[in-house]
């Protein structure tokens, strides 16, 4: 039951990218595609869970003062496997994705989780948790990249959804339409939710 | 001489305004929605960003080129340079610190912030991808940080106009924010003509 609601709390209540609003900068770049948002949704669902993981695991080994950049160290070594396995098997994922396969090491979720988490709790839960954040992450991802595609170029997962008949709104892949749909999907959570974000920074 | 100049100045021109680390890269994009609130904290946080990036600008060329392309590690690239940001700052805290506890205070807590700002590890990952000698590494990190300064002081500057403004209620906060950064980004888009390297 624990570990339902520790799994369920990533993916709406504490919903990393509507409800906390950390880790945005991937959010922003790699969601002109869905099958970028993807890629970069699993991707770092992989890190959070290995990182929780081991953290979990050497929690008690760690000295207080040097604990963030020891987790620091734990998330850019599977972040260095993530981007080596990428380049070798998806070479397109990886040159589109680019430098924010390497920028996973510095999205405050992880560190977030990590010292919010696992540096607290027990492995079982610290697996249900990052499976929660990261499947939550995942999600958010995919609303927004199928948002940003299908209306700046009519196509989901890059086949063609809405006819000829369509005119792409080119604004919705450019930096700019990545601000303005998120902002204004974080207001429609908010709408659902009827609470204001609460304004944290990831630091 | 005269060309190498014109370079810097030209990269100089592109990484402000033309490829804006925050408007147009998307990175840093935590602490310009976190500290935006007021013009004078937005400022003392972009200073000390520009202040690291500068250094990170440096430090990260010099470790690249002469150990680890020297020595054949690429795959330590990430590990060894997120160890050299987080010293860095540390370091530029403790000089700051000793030197100068005016600024030290006006600092403070956004200093150690700054290793989790992802247009630190951002720049450090671009400068070997871009191919910058030692010159155009600083300048490039240099710019950088007024790119990031110029965006976060101005959003600073909108939001606090913006406290007097009526927001609907489920827009306060972060949406209205990503939204005013939307139409500042569209801005910027109006720069990317103007030169061409």
């Amino acid at each position: 039951m624990q570990l339902l609601n520790d799994f369920k709390n990533g993916l709406w209540n504490e919903n990393p990218t509507f409800r906390l609003v950390i880790g945005m900068c991937p959010v922003l770049a790699v969601t002109n595609t869905m099958t970028n948002g993807l890629a970069m949704g699993l991707a770092t669902t992989f890190v959070l869970l290995a990182s929780e993981i081991v953290i979990s695991l050497i929690k008690k080994l760690i000295p207080n003062d040097v604990r963030i950049p020891s987790y620091i160290l734990v998330i850019a070594t599977f972040v260095t496997f993530v981007d080596y396995f990428l380049k070798a098997f998806f070479p397109p994922i990886a040159a589109s994705l680019s430098l924010f396969v390497p920028l996973i090491v510095v999205n405050c979720l992880i560190l977030g989780r990590a010292e919010a988490f696992a540096s607290k709790n027990p492995l079982h839960r610290s697996i249900a948790d990052s499976l929660g954040m990261g499947f939550g992450f995942t999600w958010a991802l995919l609303l927004l990249s199928a948002v940003r595609e299908l209306l700046g170029m009519g196509s989901m997962f890059g086949i063609q959804i809405l006819g000829a008949w369509y005119q792409p709104m080119v604004i919705m892949v450019l930096p700019a339409g990545a601000f303005i749909s998120l902002g204004i999907l974080v207001g429609i959570m908010n709408y659902i939710t009827k609470n204001t974000t609460r304004d944290t920074h990831c630091h | 001489m005269s060309e190498e100049f014109t370079r810097v100045i030209l990269l100089f021109i592109s990484t402000v305004l033309i490829n804006n680390f925050v408007l147009i890269r998307f990175l840093g994009i935590c602490p310009f929605l976190g500290v935006s609130k007021q013009v004078e904290t937005a400022f003392s946080m972009g200073l000390a960003t520009t202040f690291v990036m500068t250094l990170t600008g440096m430090a990260t060329y010099l470790i690249n080129t002469y150990i680890l392309e020297a020595l054949n590690l690429p795959f330590l690239q990430y590990v060894s340079f997120i160890i050299v940001i987080a010293s860095l700052v540390q370091f530029v805290e403790m000089f700051i610190k000793k030197t100068s506890p005016v600024l030290y205070k006006a600092l403070g807590i956004f200093l150690p912030l700054i290793t989790t700002n992802c247009a630190i590890l951002g720049l450090a990952l671009l400068i070997p991808l871009n191919g910058y000698n030692f010159i155009e590494s600083i300048v490039f990190g240099f710019s950088a940080g007024v790119g990031f300064t110029i965006a976060i002081v101005l959003m600073a500057g909108l939001r606090e106009t913006l406290e007097f403004g009526d927001v609907p209620e489920v827009l306060k906060g972060v949406p209205i924010t990503l939204i005013i950064a939307g139409i500042m980004a569209m801005a910027f888009m109006g720069f990317s003509g103007l030169i061409s390297i």
